[in-house]
């Protein structure tokens, strides 16, 4: 296929690429021995997880390269002109006009103190493309391209009166502004919800396709790519580890660095039987409303959870799935309803709860970095809820954090004196299921756990919180977004929109048939490997407006 | 030990000159009466002698050896600055996280007090607080960590917010822990390097302050030595060309800039270490 190009349509060449990054002891390789090759009007997907040189190699097909780090070796030419030798003038001059890139957080790429159009306009009247008003005229054509609402007042708002996934739009009209022969995309969608995410990605694969750009698509998420790239190259610390047609990679990877990716998203739990209803649940709400000052985010929340079982909460951003937790926690008083510990209500307040009830509910953290303290070395960490709980000291202590980090994997000789600095994401938060299994509790929140860690180490996490459930019997609560997580360690599953329950019941019986419109649409919006899926969608989504 | 001289061994210039700095004067404050040739206030010779092997650096306005009164000036400013500022920063960062992990009423509360005490100016505070109740050197600690206390809570309260924020702070509330447990072990190793950083630069902040109560009389009370005191008894010198009476005041300097090359370099080290 591409022997049948012409030669010129090479649009951009990376021969042998490597980059170095200013660490403590001199050099380090970022990125090491690239070659890459893109055609006009392609799209290529980046794969890859935290740390394999995803970002810093699109950065540097627009001849930059962020501070602290040199191009070691190598050669970027972008339609004959070298990158990497050709001075700083002349990149300047590319960039914007004919290399574009958008972010992966528009809000906080956008300036907040300037109306978007403003700043959509800024580029083609410096560049000399277009005059302010043409390049207004051609502002609000590009948002009416990217089916922004209102798209000839939307421009004339700021950026915090627009919502996160029409920004993402609006940062992509602006990368069009020029007309550019490339666009990096540095995961645009990572910060979005899935249900919006299905619209933004529809919408830069449509202006891609009407103007023929070739882009570069950077991400984490394998399926995301399918729908955008006609090829996918994945990366590994800076190493390319294969390449090739979107249809053969998704179909036959070779490696088995690529293959395992692949089967992180095909982990499902077994079935279980529904819970015998005549058990006393571990936790159970009834009727539960709160609300932050006047703002009601709770309405009437009820649902069970019992020994050995995992209950998912799922839900968009706003949807009051972590102030459920914040609401079990004790943090947030419930206006009304209570909830029950093995059928005695919980205090509202956790400072007027017991030692006890406070033992058996525990939180592990979405973000390991803050959950941590950094000033505490992991055998204070571990041994605090031990000591406070449980009583024991000395010898007996030490032994049960040694216990606890054999359970968690980590080996106790060699972490139990560090501290949370010198530890990875993953081995994070593995220290902080450490810290919740310390107190050996009955029942345990677990908030949005996976979401800021990597693929592979999420998969890792997971697997664990699995073992650890069926060794203790707990009973954990899974507060996520993320359906594929829910399906890899999920019983049960609350759907939850606006602060309500929508639908709640065994997991398997409601992704595969879900009665309620919002359950339908969110199961819809989750990407598949399937390259055709996001055309079937939005046919799907034609035909039931009609 | 071993990494406690390796830490030792990778200072900078800076740092080591400081420390010896500080150490020399240290040991000085400790061992003024072997150091000193005579008496802290013994009159030894007529008024204003000229520098001689009997009087090294001369005598004073009343004829008392000015190296002896120096070193006697050590003992007195240095360990009044240090209490002083002990007492301040003591109280103010424990009030201060208190602050800041309580929140609500008692962080109101101990706030407007602590406005209260910024809003007055701080030398006027002081001047009217000694006359109150009297110029010794209790009253003077006492009103001296009373102005600090301000600075301090404000600083220690800020750092201790951002921190209270975290989710392993939520996590200590939710075990359970009461509130010196959250203040001592939680909160507090983690704002510690911009405290001692802080009570560097208080330090000699109270250091100054301290002499300048002196030199306008309000502070230490004649006949004890003191840099400030000195070095105002002895300022009708200056007009004769005559360096002496800057001595106290280059003692002065030397010291504070010894701490804040100190104070730096801890500074980096502890910031190095958060990444």
């Amino acid at each position: 296929m591409e022997g049948s190009r012409k030669a010129d349509s090479l649009l951009l060449t990376i021969r042998d690429l490597s980059i170095e990054g200013r660490s403590a002891n001199g050099w380090t390789r970022l990125v090491d021995g690239i070659d890459l090759d893109l055609h006009r009007g392609q799209v290529l997907g980046l794969i890859g997880e935290s740390g394999a040189g995803k970002s810093t190699l699109g950065l540097t097909s627009m001849g930059y390269t962020r501070d602290g780090c040199r191009i070691a070796s190598g050669s970027v030419r972008f339609d004959g002109i070298d990158l990497v030798a050709c001075g700083e003038r002349v990149r300047q001059d590319l960039r914007g006009k004919r290399i574009a890139y958008v972010a992966q957080s528009a809000a906080a790429s956008f300036n907040p103190a300037y109306r978007l159009i403003r700043q959509h306009c800024e580029v083609p009247v410096v560049k000399k493309v277009m005059t302010p008003d043409q390049a207004q005229a051609d502002a609000i054509d590009l948002y009416t391209k990217m089916r922004l609402p209102v798209p000839n007042e939307i421009g004339f708002r700021y950026p915090h009166q627009v919502s996160g996934g029409q920004l993402q739009r609006a940062m992509t009209a602006m990368a069009m502004a020029c007309r550019p022969d490339l666009i990096i995309f540095d995961e645009p969608t990572t910060a979005l919800d899935v249900t919006t995410q299905v619209e933004v990605l529809a919408a830069i694969r449509n202006i891609v396709e009407q103007f023929g750009t070739a882009a570069i698509y950077i991400s984490h998420d394998l399926a995301v790519v399918a729908q955008m790239a006609d090829r996918i190259m994945v990366l590994k610390n800076g190493h390319m580890v294969e390449q090739a047609e979107t249809r053969t990679m998704l179909a036959a990877p070779r490696e088995n660095y690529t293959k395992s990716l692949w089967a992180v998203r095909s982990l499902a739990r077994e079935a279980q039987a529904p819970a015998e209803p005549s058990a006393t649940p571990v936790i159970s709400l009834t009727g539960v409303d709160a609300a932050y000052g006047s703002a009601r985010v709770l309405h009437d929340v009820s649902f069970d959870i019992h020994r050995g079982r995992t209950v998912a909460v799922v839900g968009e951003s706003g949807s009051g799935k972590s102030t459920v937790a914040r609401v079990i926690s004790g943090l947030l008083k419930p206006s009304r309803g209570e909830i029950r510990f093995e059928g005695h209500t919980l205090k509202a307040d956790y400072l007027a709860r017991g030692r006890d009830d406070l033992r058996h509910v525990q939180m592990i953290y979405q973000m390991p970095d803050t959950a941590l303290n950094p000033r505490q070395t992991i055998r204070d960490i571990i041994g605090r809820p031990i000591e406070f709980y449980l009583g024991l000291k000395g010898r007996a202590k030490e032994e049960r954090i040694c216990a606890l980090l054999d359970q968690i994997e980590l080996d106790p000789k060699i972490y139990i004196d560090r501290r949370p600095t010198e530890l990875s994401g993953g081995q994070k938060q593995r220290i902080g299921i450490a810290r919740a299994l310390a107190a050996e509790p009955k029942f345990i929140i677990c908030d949005e756990v996976t979401s800021a860690l990597d693929q592979l180490v999420a998969a890792g996490i997971l697997k664990l919180l699995e073992r650890i459930q069926k060794d203790f019997e707990l009973a954990l609560m899974f507060i996520t977004h993320d359906l594929a997580t829910v399906k890899a360690i999920a019983d049960d599953v609350v759907v939850m929109q606006h602060g309500r329950i929508v639908e709640k019941g065994l997991v398997e019986p409601i992704f595969s048939n879900p009665t309620d419109a919002y359950t339908k649409r969110l199961l819809q919006s989750v990407p598949e490997m399937d390259p055709e899926w996001l055309d079937r969608l939005f046919a799907g989504r034609r035909e039931g407006d009609r | 030990m071993k990494d406690f001289l390796q830490t030792f061994k990778s200072a900078p210039p800076t740092a080591w000159f400081g420390m010896v700095v500080i150490a020399v004067i240290a040991l000085t404050a400790v061992f003024a009466p072997l150091i000193a040739p005579y008496g802290e206030t013994q009159i030894v010779g007529g008024q204003y002698e000229p520098w001689s092997d009997a009087f090294l650096l001369g005598t004073d306005n009343l004829g008392r050896d000015m190296f002896s009164r120096l070193v006697y000036g050590t003992r007195n400013t240095v360990g009044l600055a240090l209490l002083a500022t002990a007492i301040a920063f003591g109280a103010g960062s424990v009030l201060g996280i208190v602050a800041a992990v309580m929140g609500g009423f008692v962080d109101r509360f101990l706030s407007r007090i602590i406005d209260v005490i910024m809003a007055i100016p701080s030398l006027i505070l002081a001047l009217m607080l000694l006359t109150i109740v009297g110029a010794s050197v209790a009253s003077m600690i006492f009103v001296i960590a009373l102005i600090y206390v301000a600075p301090v809570f404000r600083l220690a309260r800020a750092s201790a917010q951002s921190v209270v924020a975290m989710d392993y702070i939520e996590a200590a509330r939710l075990r359970g822990e009461g509130l010196g447990w959250l203040v001592v072990k939680e909160v507090l190793p983690n704002i510690a390097s911009t405290l001692v950083a802080e009570f560097g630069l208080r330090f000699c902040f109270v250091f100054l302050f301290i002499a300048a109560l002196s030199f306008l009389g309000l502070g230490i009370q004649p006949p004890t030595a003191d840099w400030g005191s000195m070095l105002k008894e002895n300022a009708t010198l200056i007009s004769f060309g005559d360096i002496t009476p800057l001595l106290p005041a280059a003692a002065i300097a030397l010291l504070t800039v010894s701490v804040n090359f100190v104070v730096d370099w801890m500074l980096h080290r502890s910031s190095g270490l958060k990444d």
